[in-house]
């Protein structure tokens, strides 16, 4: 058997690469003086393992789409007037806008105008009744999926953002689907904030308080159990006192749906929003409404960056917000005219403050003081730098695992391997005594060499990956039972003790080969088709697969055959 | 040299005057296995059914009627039970995507209310919306047909087509035994048991190979003898590796079904089941049906 001695190379070399490799996951104590020594890549534990939180986050792209086409009904009919034609309806659905102008009016002309609004604005049926007529605009399907995609991805970037700037170490955020995304955060431990500073459209408006407006007494009669009525003093923007009235209550539930049932009856251009009010005190909350002009004089994207400052008397923790040009432009203009009123600061269309405007404010600076804790002020300054979501989002899945429970599972883990390892190596030496205790050896190698194989890829170690470990430990040793019970024929027909290791080897492969091959198969199905802890399962048990062609079959020749030729061993057992 | 051995090397079964009874006993089981889907049916776990599932450990050892009577004013219908022993609680509820939040919050505060803030710890927090649920579902299907046609696929390219449907054959079998147990043990289907479904399903075409190999090569080998003796002896040769191999993996199997702990559980047991099943049914369907199939005549002419 000449040509051996590479053979044996090759098997102490790749032992060395492989437990150098391996160990970095066996080092947490290693003094950090010897540490260089080592490469950093590590199996990494899953989400399950280390304790985390995985969301799929889904985009409501319909919502997007609704948007715009309300956005192009708008710009139709203001052009549509320019040019003197009467529009008598706008309607707008995700799919559909709908215009309404006088019987007679000229098709072609609105035609071209809808164009200029926007290209592939085409017109997909008309119909007249009662002196009107009614066209309908679609957006080509193409257009429609680039509006979605470009949604999903300007949501993707937003929530990287912020979670960027809550600070996880080594998050995923990855699009999943077409309208999805799947969020990673390993070992986070305050998933609820993680949330909700996620699921915040954060979209930023100012509008001013309609102070002088008493529409809110006409309520006063039917207020509902648990709301009341209370008045403010405020300025008005003649530095009058006057005493303004607005809506309180402990439950938000109860307000909301109070404002949405009189809804109807709020004067034009006024709109009531909602402000939640802290009481460090008792600990509670209560809400309050402000009637403000609906229109909006600034929003978010004008911002540049917002801080946590703290303030030096209470140490109060409040915002401030630098606008861009435009913004501190615009924000100048709001200022100057309206000295005196009361600017709301409206996230998501919740009031945050209300603050009453001094004097004209140049420079494009503002502040957002409200009643909130640090938590809370740090978290509205990520969502105020990390910009708005295009849509509002919905949580698809949400599977979060705490810290203990994943070290639990790793303890079970490890002692269902160790046992199983230890049960499968007793038997196999019992069994097949020093051809079994070869298989064993074979059969620790490939632990190494997973874990060596893992660490090199940086490969994702989870709670059914550890199953799957288990699991390879026992099919491992089908290769060796497979040759060895191919020697034990071969023997019986009398062939020397070589000649049946010879034998045995190579008339084994074939169905080595052929039955590897079906679970490498079902393993890579497994790992297309499957979420993170699933792929782990295919990975460890294709990656134990592969390994065991090598430790197996090579390796456990090569010590046989070593054995039989450089030793005086006359025969091995089997 | 003496060997410690199971079998005895010159064992010499008639396994082909038996595929009849082998063949009645996989029947039975497969109409048992239908008959508990039929009348049980699958229960879908949350991973495809979507809902939601709260893994809580309490400080103090409570016992479960207490915690059912502490959420007993929360407004989604719930299933609270046990896990691993005293103290740790699965509370599950199906709930539509746009609830999810909201039953978290209300499983907490009650929670909280009657045994106290920091009382207890939330181990584990699943929760699937319909719509990942229906995703999943779909992908799970078609995982398990592609694989076995990708199956079927490989064993026709590396043996006789008789035998690729032999295999899959025996695979279906096994597949469906281990359905059937899945039903009548009340196990939930999730991502972990369709992982579990997919191995069996590579597994059983294992021992398919095996004995079919060595009929390929004894047919090289020993030409003229008649394929009733192939067959017999080729399952008498590859016997005691069939055995000893899926004893080494029950071993590990049983090892995890034993120490693995709760989510594992139930993945191994399904394991078990089918690697059972799997090592069967290749003497049981798949070269049986190879060799009933396509009978023994045929087979000589065409040598």
């Amino acid at each position: 058997m000449r040509g051996i001695n590479w053979k044996i190379w090759l098997v102490i070399i790749s032992v060395i690469i492989g437990v150098y490799l391996a160990l970095p996951n066996f080092l947490g104590e290693i003094p950090p003086e010897i540490r260089f020594l080592f490469l950093k890549k590590k199996v990494r534990l899953g989400l399950d393992l280390k304790g985390g939180t995985h969301f799929v986050i889904q985009v409501q792209s319909d919502k997007v789409l609704k948007e715009v086409m309300e956005r192009l009904g708008r710009s139709l009919s203001s052009k549509l007037e320019e040019e003197k034609i009467e529009v008598r309806e706008v309607k707008a659905s995700e799919t559909l806008l709908e215009i309404s102008v006088a019987a007679g009016s000229d098709i072609d002309v609105i035609s071209d105008i809808a164009r200029q609004v926007h290209s592939l604005l085409k017109i997909s049926s008309t119909s007249v009744s009662d002196e009107t007529l009614k066209i309908s605009f679609q957006l080509p399907p193409s257009e429609k999926t680039d509006i979605k995609t470009k949604a999903l991805e300007q949501a993707l970037e937003t929530i990287r953002n912020r979670i960027d700037q809550f600070g996880v170490v080594e998050p995923t955020i990855v699009k999943y689907g077409d309208d999805m995304i799947v969020v990673q955060l390993p070992g986070i431990k305050d998933t609820e904030r993680a949330k909700s500073l996620i699921k915040r459209t954060g979209l930023l408006e100012f509008k001013l308080v309609d102070d002088g407006n008493t529409f809110i007494e006409t309520l006063a009669d039917r207020l509902p159990e648990g709301i009341t009525i209370q008045y403010e003093e405020v300025q008005d923007e003649k530095g009058r006192l006057i005493h303004s009235p607005f809506l309180r209550s402990g439950s938000f539930t109860k307000l909301s749906k109070f404002i949405e049932s009189i809804k109807d009856e709020i004067p034009e251009g006024n709109e009531i929003l909602i402000e939640e009010i802290h009481h460090p005190e008792t600990g509670t909350k209560s809400y309050r409404t402000y009637l403000l002009k609906a229109e909006t004089l600034l929003k978010g994207d004008t911002i540049d960056d917002a801080r946590v400052r703290f303030d030096t008397q209470f140490g109060q923790p409040y915002v401030t917000l630098t606008f861009n040009s435009i913004g501190a432009k615009i924000f100048e203009e709001i200022t100057g005219k309206n000295v005196g009123r009361r600017l709301a600061i409206i996230l998501d269309g919740k009031v945050k403050s209300a603050p009453r405007i001094k004097t004209k404010i140049p420079g494009g600076k503002a502040i957002i003081e409200g009643r909130f804790t640090s938590e809370e002020a740090h978290d509205l300054a990520i969502t105020l730098r990390a910009g708005s979501l295009p849509a509002p989002i919905e949580i698809a899945e949400e599977r979060t695992v705490g810290p203990s429970l994943g070290a639990d599972s790793i303890r079970k883990g490890m002692i269902a391997t160790v046992v199983g390892g230890i049960l499968v190596i007793i038997f196999m030496a019992i069994y097949y005594k020093l051809s079994g205790i070869i298989a064993d050896l074979a059969l620790i190698l490939n632990l190494i060499f997973i874990i060596a194989i893992m660490s090199l890829f940086e490969a994702t170690l989870t709670l059914p990956g550890i199953a799957g470990l288990v699991l390879t430990l026992g099919m491992a040793v089908d290769a060796n039972v497979l040759i060895i019970e191919r020697i034990r024929e071969e023997l019986r027909t009398g062939k020397t003790v070589r000649a049946a290791f010879e034998a045995g080897y190579e008339r084994a492969f074939s169905a080595i080969f052929d039955s590897n091959v079906t679970t490498i198969v079902s393993a890579a199905i497994l790992f297309q088709f499957g979420t993170g802890p699933i792929k782990g399962f295919a990975v460890t048990l294709t990656v134990g697969i592969l390994v065991n062609f090598f430790t197996a079959v090579f390796v456990t020749r090569v010590i046989s055959d070593y054995l039989l030729t450089k030793t005086g061993l006359r025969e091995i057992s089997v | 040299m003496k060997m410690l051995q199971f079998i005895p090397p010159n064992l010499d079964i008639k396994w082909t005057d038996k595929f009849p009874y082998f063949i009645g006993l996989s029947i039975l089981l497969i109409l048992i296995s239908l008959f508990s889907l039929g009348i049980k049916g699958l229960k879908y776990g949350l991973d495809f059914s979507g809902g939601a599932l709260l893994q809580v450990r309490t400080e103090k050892e409570i016992d479960i009627s207490e915690v059912r009577r502490a959420l007993n004013n929360v407004s989604f219908s719930l299933n609270i039970q046990n896990f691993e022993g005293k103290g740790e609680f699965i509370i599950k509820s199906e709930v539509p995507q746009e609830k999810l939040e909201n039953f978290k919050k209300e499983v907490m505060e009650s929670l909280e209310r009657t045994f106290g803030s920091g009382s207890f710890e939330i181990r584990r927090v699943e929760m699937v919306g319909p719509k990942v649920g229906r995703d999943l579902r779909r992908k799970g299907t078609f995982s398990v047909i592609s694989a076995v046609i990708a199956m079927l696929i490989y064993i026709t390219l590396r043996f006789e087509f008789r035998f690729g449907i032999g295999a899959i054959l025996a695979l279906v079998h096994d597949i469906f035994i281990s359905l059937g147990a899945i039903s009548i043990f009340n196990i939930p289907i999730d991502l972990v048991i369709l992982a579990a479904l997919l191995t069996i399903a590579g597994y059983s075409v294992n021992d398919t190979i095996i004995i079919c190999d060595r009929i390929r090569e004894m047919r090289r080998k020993e030409k003229g003898k008649p394929e009733k003796e192939v067959i017999n002896s080729a399952i008498n040769r590859t016997l005691s590796r069939t055995l000893l191999t899926v004893g080494t993996t029950l071993l590990a199997v049983i090892a995890l079904l034993i120490l693995g702990g709760g989510v594992i559980h139930d993945f191994a047991f399904v394991l078990l089941i089918g690697f059972i099943s799997g090592t069967y049914s290749s003497i049981s369907i798949a070269v049986p049906s190879a060799f009933y199939i396509f009978g023994e005549k045929e087979l000589k002419k065409k040598r």
